[in-house]
């Protein structure tokens, strides 16, 4: 296969979210991503329907997410401190919030004491450019080549990061002609199928094993070693592929890429926690290692670790102890890389800092527990919330880190129920449904300034319409009788039927799916009046 | 039989402010005269405020805290001077003690959430008011039926009313409680939720209702009439035959009354 097809590999399969096509006319590195920037997804309900009607991630969904949930449940109940973990995992993180200017200082003093450099990225575009600069600085050393055909070049080997998918790190090295190579497993199946993740743990959860191996056979061996011919569905040789595949790109890469789980203070730490030791490999065989974080990510002490590396594994993969953690502080001879850089990235967070009502969201440690409980993440996934972050998390903090303009971003809050699950397994006890509420106060509050600068005052719309006029009918119980007297009237019209079915809009949002009893012939109130005050209507 | 006489009475005098809820009201007229009919029976005077209208969730839940607040005022103002007041849904009640004090910070009035906090404190479900103040979980009721029970997400995890409403489900003479798979999870009504999101809202009442009508019960039983109307919405569309009711319609129900 040439250069040039590389860019088109997806076809022949059937697409998931988005159209797999090519982001660049030119040559890519790596596999495209879908076509488009996240944000410009449609809103939440409409990209919801499109992922509901996808059968094979229905039930890889149901599958899994019950499976996990299940799990999790059992392994958190073992423990009698459990409540007593949580509450010590929120009191930690909230003074770490408290706090976080100074323990930002101390972090970077002790990471530069350990031999580390500090960079700091007010936003994605600044994090990146730094990013760009130390690989090539890092590879300009290295007198490698830049053909990008398979010899040692202008790549990076990264460690499974959402940090990195927020800001878009992948393809901004693609853009610097660097190529980026997840190497965690699902991320692998995400990247060569021209595709996005779903889910923060288990990015593709959305896939079953026949899709992966098609996506390997097809193609693996257009970035490197190709996929055995004879290659089966079993999950034991396809991980044994991508190991294979994998191998080649960890002896030769110059520079690693990671983000961070936890960066504690007081010793310049930082810490990274997974599962397949892929991330061990890219935290050590590179020369250069360059881990960017998100600034909450920062813990006081290294004995705050004791609390968060049992809240972590136990919420997220539901295991009593995490298969491979790394910690690592400063460059050693000999022994791993021998020019760590560490990028302290902004983002929105300061901003998200400064609201007091909506700054426990910064205490969230990515373990995906609540996407794992939602009932609305299980039945769409997360290709419909148009963000990195899916989820009840990310339904509070994708607006959060990015506002309320656009109209996935507005439809976000109301991307739940408001069920309470989330909270309940939350590790760090974010009350995810009082953000949901106080996010979606947020986006009226945006709608109704920004009704103000056209000329469709904001009550015209429909739904503020009904909103106001039901308010102002409820806050006094004389327009609310006046208002219901009428209820009763369909009842006694409609006579012996007690069910209707399908009706007009709006009510077909309804009852498209659903009966609707008839209303009584006599309300509640009236019924009082009649029988225990004596009131004759 | 049990008779009246038999199960514990409430002291002598207890008042209770019936916060029927609006949609209760409009709606399902049947479940506050149920609520009337067994606290009376229970020993309890129960009074009607006529300035009552809702607890304003369906605003707050959208967004729109500035028009929840007004509705706020109202519940404060027709229930300050009650010690106790007794709702049939663990929704509202959960909000009236979970958002009013907040809204009172959000219109900038400390007066108004300080009140309306001291309001909601003397708020309750009617299975709480039933357990915790009356101190009863047999109230003498009687419902030969097989049913289920969905313990709603609100009712579970906002007023948290925990297992008495099994407790006195449990009581009741003749009925058979069959267990319900993954009661816990959502049915998908979620107030504004199902209208803004009506496939995921559906595809989770769905799921829901599968698991009802597995379980061979005749009645669905509940703490909230509009989970109940959203999971028997679909029953009824698929002629399920489980019949939709309130918990406190089976704790009124008596033997040699019809139900």
């Amino acid at each position: 296969m040439s250069v040039q097809d590389r860019t088109s590999g997806a076809a022949g399969r059937a697409p998931v979210a988005g159209l797999p096509a090519p982001r660049f006319e030119g040559v890519r590195k790596t596999p495209a991503p879908p076509e488009g920037e996240l944000i410009d997804e449609p809103r939440f309900p409409v990209a919801a329907k499109r992922e509901l009607e996808l059968p094979v991630q229905r039930g890889n969904l149901h599958h899994a997410m019950t499976t996990i949930r299940t799990k999790r449940a059992r392994v958190t109940a073992e423990l009698g401190h459990w409540e007593e973990l949580r509450l010590a995992g929120e009191a930690i993180k909230n003074r770490t919030l408290r706090h976080l200017d100074s323990y930002l200082l101390q972090l970077e003093e002790n990471l530069t004491a350990a031999g580390a450099v500090v960079h700091w990225a007010r936003d994605a575009a600044e994090a990146n450019r730094i990013v760009v600069d130390l690989v090539r600085e890092a590879l300009a050393d290295e007198d490698v080549t830049y053909d990008g055909t398979g010899e040692a070049g202008a790549e990076v080997v990264k460690v499974k990061s959402m940090v990195t998918q927020e800001i878009g790190l992948n393809e901004a090295l693609e853009e610097a002609g660097i190529a980026a190579w997840e190497t965690d497993l699902a991320e692998i199946i995400v990247q060569l199928g021209h595709d996005r993740p779903s889910h923060f743990l288990v990015p593709a959860i959305h896939r079953n094993r026949a899709e992966v191996r098609e996506i390997f056979l097809d193609e693996m061996g257009n970035y490197g070693k190709p996929a055995p011919p004879d290659l089966d569905s079993e999950p034991r040789n396809l991980a044994g592929a991508a190991r294979l595949h994998l191998r080649e790109k960890f002896l030769r890469a110059k520079v690693g890429v990671s983000g961070a789980n936890f960066a504690v203070a007081e010793s310049g730490t930082l810490v990274i926690v997974e599962s397949e030791g892929n991330g061990r490999m890219c935290l050590t065989l590179p020369q250069t290692l360059i881990t960017v974080t998100g600034i909450e990510k920062v813990l006081p002490t290294f004995d705050d670790l004791e609390v968060f590396l049992q809240l972590l594994p136990r919420s997220s993969t539901a295991e009593r102890m995490n298969p491979y953690t790394s910690l690592w502080t400063g460059p050693r001879a000999g022994d791993g890389p021998e020019k760590m850089h560490v990028v302290l990235l902004d983002n929105g967070r300061t901003r998200v800092l400064s609201d007091p009502q909506g700054r426990s969201a910064l205490r969230c440690i990515r373990c995906s527990a609540c996407l794992n409980v939602c009932p609305v993440y299980e039945k769409v996934g997360g290709h419909a919330y148009g963000s990195v972050y899916p989820g009840p998390i990310g339904s509070i903090l994708t607006p959060q880190l990015r506002g309320t303009s656009s109209a996935v971003d507005k439809s976000l809050p109301f991307a739940s129920s408001l069920c309470g699950a989330c909270f309940d397994v939350c590790p760090v006890r974010i009350p995810i449904p009082d953000l949901l509420v106080y996010m979606r106060h947020q986006v009226v509050a945006a709608k109704k300034a920004e009704a103000k600068n056209t000329r469709r005052p904001f009550l015209t719309h429909g739904e503020p319409a009904a909103m106001t006029a039901a308010a102002w009918m409820m806050s006094d119980a004389k327009r609310w009788i006046a208002a219901t007297k009428g209820a009763g009237i369909g009842g006694k019209l409609l006579g012996r039927a007690d069910h209707l079915g399908p009706l007009p809009w709006p009510a077909s949002l309804w009852t498209n799916a659903r009966d609707v009893p008839v209303p009584p012939k006599e309300s509640f109130r009236s019924w009082w009046q009649r029988e225990r005050e004596g009131n004759q209507r | 039989m049990t008779t009246v006489d038999e199960v514990r009475r409430a002291p002598a005098g207890t008042r209770v402010a019936l916060f029927a809820t609006c949609a209760n009201d409009v709606m399902f007229p049947q479940t506050p005269k149920a609520v009337v009919t067994l606290l009376e029976r229970l020993g309890c005077e129960v009074v009607f405020p006529a300035g009552q209208t809702c607890c304003g969730q369906a605003f707050t839940n959208t967004g729109y805290f500035d028009e929840a607040v007004p509705v706020v005022r109202n519940y404060v103002r027709t229930f300050r001077d009650y010690d106790y007041i007794v709702g049939p849904s663990g929704s509202c009640v959960g909000s009236v003690r979970h958002q009013h004090e907040m809204l009172g910070r959000h219109a900038g009035d400390p007066g108004l959430a300080r009140e309306a906090a001291a309001v909601a404190a003397r708020t309750y479900d009617i299975s709480e008011f039933v357990v915790d103040v009356l101190g009863m979980t047999d109230v003498g009721a009687y419902f030969p039926h097989k049913v289920t029970y969905h313990p709603t997400c609100h009712s579970m995890r906002v007023a948290q009313v925990g297992d008495k409403p099994m407790r006195l489900l449990q009581a009741v003479r003749g009925i058979t409680v069959l267990p319900l798979v993954d009661d816990d999870r959502c049915c998908g009504f979620g107030g504004t939720f199902a209208m803004k999101n009506p496939d995921i809202s559906t595809a989770m009442a769905g799921d829901k209702a599968r698991h009802v009508a597995d379980t061979g019960a005749e009645y669905l039983v509940a703490g909230d009439n509009l989970c109940l109307l959203n999971i028997s919405g679909v029953l009824n569309r698929q002629s399920a035959g489980v019949k939709p009711i309130h918990l406190a319609e089976i704790l009124a129900s008596r033997e040699g009354e019809r139900t």
